[in-house]
């Protein structure tokens, strides 16, 4: 007997291994300084960390294969998704930065878990077997229960903390037991088998239990209706900046990971669960929305906004063709930048301690910070969708896919839906330029890097509305490797 | 051909932007010239539009296309023809004028103010000149976002959060289901023709099933019905007119709303038109009904601008009417009331305007015999009135007398009740002008008003200027206007046969 050994290229999960190294070095880091002595240097060596993945995944980009003995996907599809995480996780490294200095809470294991949880988003993207998404899940959402509950003496936090970690075991729970009763259906672990397998032999009563399984277990972690309960209350507790990062990098992982399977392994039974993620994404929308309309608390609302969002993303996925994963994809990239860049005004004006989170708190800021209050401007149009702003392609698309593939009903439900959301958006602006301040709220520190970044991505969600063609080019190079 | 004068219209304004943002917020009087320069500088580059332009052919001209998602067939693609040529026109015509009139009346937030206004310029002349219906949408929404704010930040303080928001969601109601429409278009060409794209001309050749048609047509109808805006979905247009500042409302009367009616005569008319044919009664008598409507609800308005608000409601029901007939008279007046309404309505806005400046209340309870102690304004009141009445010599008898002829000629019954419109439009006009201009000066504070300052005189000469034009000889207008009409008349009686056949097609379906 021969034990062969597979021949492995560490560059192809490159990006992974550079923030995980730079996770470790942080902790050494923590753990061998003198209590104070080396703060400033923990976001600088995380920034530096992103870039490098950045620029690997530059380099990667165009391979199409698979390595670790096909247990990653080495695609287009996974490195769109790697820029989407290494944004994100840099915009929101920037934005914690004076947060928790206001709270004291510099630490190095802070960002070393925003890594390690990049790292676990990136193997959900690229994941090419059950067990690696799985992993992924897994190393994604361990680090987020722990930053949910930093702050641990704040009540708010711990029930975040608390609330995240059994509701997420569950969710993790149920995707488990998916996974077991779909190697139970087909014997296999890796997608292009478990497609290659149910295309040959049809679904069975333990396939059809997997997929249901899957979507429950993916449903919570998108926060999709009914499983959307913790979203509002994990992302009021957590501290600010972990909202920001959990709103868009769980969402966009756990959308990839999703998109990847069913429209590899499932595109033949489309139609038996496109009816259920219908009503789903018609329940996520409406509830999301609606919801938000009563919130006073930014977060609160917020959160109810990413709920309706993630209703819309599954719009694009019932959609099921090619332009809706177009569609996804760019929504996701749209929704990271206008999502953080809103959390990133949040929390300049909640301050220390974040004593201004009620929306009221914005009165009279769009002439007291114009240049804060037009960003934010930005954001909520670009949330709403309105043209020239990123949300609206994205949204444009979605909804085109779904037209194309004859899903005008949920295409009307979906537009009357944004239309909703319209009341909420523009009641910040509403507030923010139309209200005169009802009391004085004393000055909002800006720093040179916050403002760098928001201004950004404010003009990335502007730019990126205007010339949709790059991103669509390159989202299009990723979703070629889908059979829809 | 070679001059890209539309993009040169299109970006000059969000240049001006840019430039204003760099301003410092203290030198009022600079941000204002500044503004004014761009505005200024945007119309007289926008002349040669009206020199270049051949009369002779229906044909696009002016035309730019570029590429811009090319894999999914949209383009920039921007081109002019009679239809939008007075509408751009009138367009960068107003907005100098709107700087200059609120020269002195907008103390406050000066910056954002011009900003917003340089900024709608923008969306209104990229509404006009769109020939994409992607480029389109995208130019009818940005639009929304800084008439929102000029009513939300400058408006009347008491209900201008209302009005504003009530102003967004009405438009965003109409422009979603059309959005759903623009893009079930889209893609049945696409089935058709295997080509993505979003080219309002090759819609124009698409045969579409009637009863697509028909659902097309509600969606683009109703988006285009508020803008209007039409019996019953005009409630949004009082309280927007209200409460925007005078400029707000003079750009809203004088510009937004025809966006509305030339949607029809571009988009709904012209690619649905066996829908069209279809629709013609309930939107005649929708049309009717607004003529009538608004020109009571006026008779009895104790406000002026909410008075002048509501004969908006009257006179575009005058312009669907005419639209709405198909022929050559109708159209041709359609457009030109358009032209008329934003002059005269514009006008008027502007003259409550400067009465309110003055005596900070628009109550016509509070005025009467303001002509003896302002007389030169008494007489450019007197004539804006009155062209607004439709009093022949001036504009608006032109284009209520060409409306008229062509729905007469269309269904006789809706012209008589129509005509009625016109009754009451002298009523409620005239009246309105007795209480407030003639009779004894009953209050003692209008006792001392000052009458109209050479800027204020020089804000109303050019629009009454074109007042009388278009009155004394609209040949100088209609010519420029009737290729394109003729076009859309032949397009129209051409689909006229086919439409009774998809009459019966679902006159069977009903008795199957």
């Amino acid at each position: 007997m021969s034990i062969e050994i597979p021949t492995i290229c560490l560059t192809s999960i490159g990006p992974l291994i550079t923030l995980s190294v730079a996770g470790l070095l942080l902790l050494l880091l923590e753990a061998f300084s003198i209590h104070g002595a080396k703060k400033g240097y923990f976001h600088q060596i995380s920034l530096v960390a992103i870039i490098i993945g950045i620029i690997q995944t530059i380099l990667l980009w165009g391979r199409n294969t698979t390595d670790f003995s096909r247990m990653i996907y080495v695609d287009n599809f996974s490195f769109f998704f790697y820029m989407i995480f290494l944004i994100g996780t840099g915009i929101s490294v920037i934005l914690s930065v004076k947060y928790l200095e206001d709270y004291k809470k510099n630490y190095g294991e802070y960002y070393a878990l925003m890594l390690f949880a990049a790292v676990g988003m990136m193997l959900m993207a690229a994941g090419g077997n059950m067990v690696t998404i799985f992993l992924g899940v897994e190393i994604l959402s361990i680090p987020i229960y722990i930053l949910a509950g930093m702050f641990r003496e704040d009540v708010k936090s711990n029930e975040a903390a608390l609330k995240y970690l059994l509701l997420g075991g569950f969710s993790s729970a149920f995707l488990l037991f998916g996974i077991a009763m779909l190697y139970g259906g087909t014997g296999t672990f890796y997608l292009a088998d478990l497609a290659k397998v149910i295309k040959a032999s049809g679904m069975n009563n333990l396939t059809y239990m997997g997929l249901g399984l899957l979507i429950v277990g993916f449903g919570f972690k998108v926060s999709l209706a009914p499983f959307h309960m913790w979203t509002p209350d994990v992302y009021e507790g957590a501290p600010t900046s972990i909202t920001a990062f959990m709103s868009v990098g769980t969402k966009a992982a756990a959308f990839a990971a999703f998109l990847r399977i069913f429209v590899e392994v499932f595109p033949s039974v489309k139609v038996d669960w496109d009816m259920l993620l219908w009503v789903v994404a018609v329940a996520t929308m409406t509830i999301g929305n609606l919801t938000a309309l009563a919130q006073t608390n930014i977060k609160r609302m917020l959160a109810y906004s990413s709920i309706a969002h993630a209703g819309y993303i599954l719009v694009g996925m019932i959609a099921g063709n090619k332009l809706g994963a177009i569609g996804i994809l760019y929504y996701l990239l749209a929704y990271t930048l206008m999502n953080l860049g809103a959390f990133g005004v949040v929390i300049l004006v909640a301050r220390k301690k974040d004593n201004y989170l009620n929306i009221y708190d914005y009165s009279g800021l769009g002439f007291q910070y114009p240049g804060l209050a037009a960003v934010m401007t930005v954001f909520m149009f670009g949330l709403v969708g309105m043209p020239p702003t990123a949300g609206f392609i994205g949204k444009f698309f979605i909804f085109s896919a779904a037209v194309e593939a004859g899903y005008i009903w949920l295409v009307l439900i979906g537009v009357l839906n944004s239309l909703i959301s319209v009341y909420y958006y523009l009641r910040i602006t509403v507030i923010m330029y139309m209200k005169p301040a009802e009391a004085d709220l004393g000055p909002v520190e800006l720093t040179s890097s916050v403002n760098a970044t928001l201004i950004l991505s404010a003009l990335a969600v502007l730019l990126i509305g205007i010339f949709p063609g790059i991103i669509y080019n390159l989202a299009m190079s990723s979703v070629k490797i889908f059979p829809i | 051909m070679n001059f890209p004068i539309l993009s040169i219209l299109i970006l000059l304004p969000m240049v001006g932007v840019a430039l204003i943002m760099m301003l410092n917020r203290e030198n009022q009087w600079v941000i204002k010239g500044a503004a004014m320069a761009v505005a200024l500088l945007n119309f007289i580059i926008s002349l040669p539009l009206w020199f270049g332009f051949n009369g002779d052919t229906a044909a696009m001209q002016f035309v730019e296309k570029y590429s811009w998602v090319p894999s999914y067939g949209v383009s920039y693609y921007v081109g002019l023809d009679g239809i939008s040529l007075l509408l751009v026109l009138l367009t960068t015509f107003i907005t100098p004028i709107c700087i200059l009139a609120c020269w002195e009346d907008i103390q406050d937030k000066v910056k954002e103010f011009m900003i917003c206004l340089l900024f709608l310029e923008t969306g209104m002349i990229g509404v006009f000149v769109s020939l994409d219906l992607f480029l389109f949408y995208v130019f009818w929404e940005i639009m929304l976002i800084p008439m929102y704010l000029l009513i939300g930040v400058w408006g009347n303080p008491a209900r201008r959060i209302y009005a504003a928001v009530k102003f967004f969601i009405f438009t965003m109601v109409g422009s979603l289901l059309m959005l759903v429409a623009i893009l079930v278009l889209c893609f049945y060409n696409y089935k058709v023709t295997g080509v993505y794209t979003f080219d309002l001309l090759k819609m124009y050749g698409l045969q579409i099933p009637f009863e697509m048609q028909f659902w097309m047509f509600l969606a683009f109808g109703l988006a285009f019905a508020i803008k209007v805006p039409m019996f019953p979905v005009h409630t949004w247009l009082p309280d927007a007119h209200t409460e925007a500042p005078t400029v707000g409302s003079v750009i809203l009367a004088a510009v937004l709303l025809k966006m509305g009616t030339y949607g029809f005569l571009r988009f709904n008319m012209p690619m649905f038109p066996e829908a069209a044919w279809y629709f013609v009664p309930l939107f005649s008598i929708l049309a009717v009904i607004g003529i009538v409507y608004g020109a009571l609800v006026s008779l009895v308005q104790v406000d002026l601008k909410r008075l002048v608000a509501f004969s908006s409601v009257s006179h575009l029901g005058f312009v669907m009417l005419g639209l709405f007939s198909y022929t050559m008279a109708g159209v041709q007046g359609g457009i030109i009331q358009m032209i008329n309404h934003g002059l005269s309505t514009g006008a008027l806005f502007l003259i409550v305007g400067m009465v309110y400046e003055r005596r900070h209340t628009r109550m016509i309870a509070d005025f009467g015999g303001l002509s003896k102690v302002m007389p030169v304004f008494a007489v450019l009141f007197m004539i804006v009135t009155l062209s607004s009445i439709g009093l022949p010599g001036l504009n608006g008898f032109v284009g209520e007398f060409l409306i008229l002829l062509g729905a007469f000629k269309a269904n006789k019954v809706y012209a008589i009740i129509a005509a009625s419109g016109v009754i009451f439009a002298a009523a409620y006009m005239l009246w309105m002008f007795q209480r407030v201009m003639f009779g004894q000066v009953t209050n003692e504070k209008n006792q001392n008003l000052k009458d109209l300052s050479t800027r204020e005189i020089v804000v109303l000469l050019p629009v009454i200027l074109f007042i009388i034009w278009i009155g004394v000889y609209p040949n100088t207008f209609l010519e420029k206007t009737k290729a394109s009409t003729e076009n859309f008349v032949a397009m129209m009686e051409k689909s006229k046969a086919t439409k009774v056949a998809a009459a019966d097609v679902i006159f069977k379906g009903e008795q199957r």
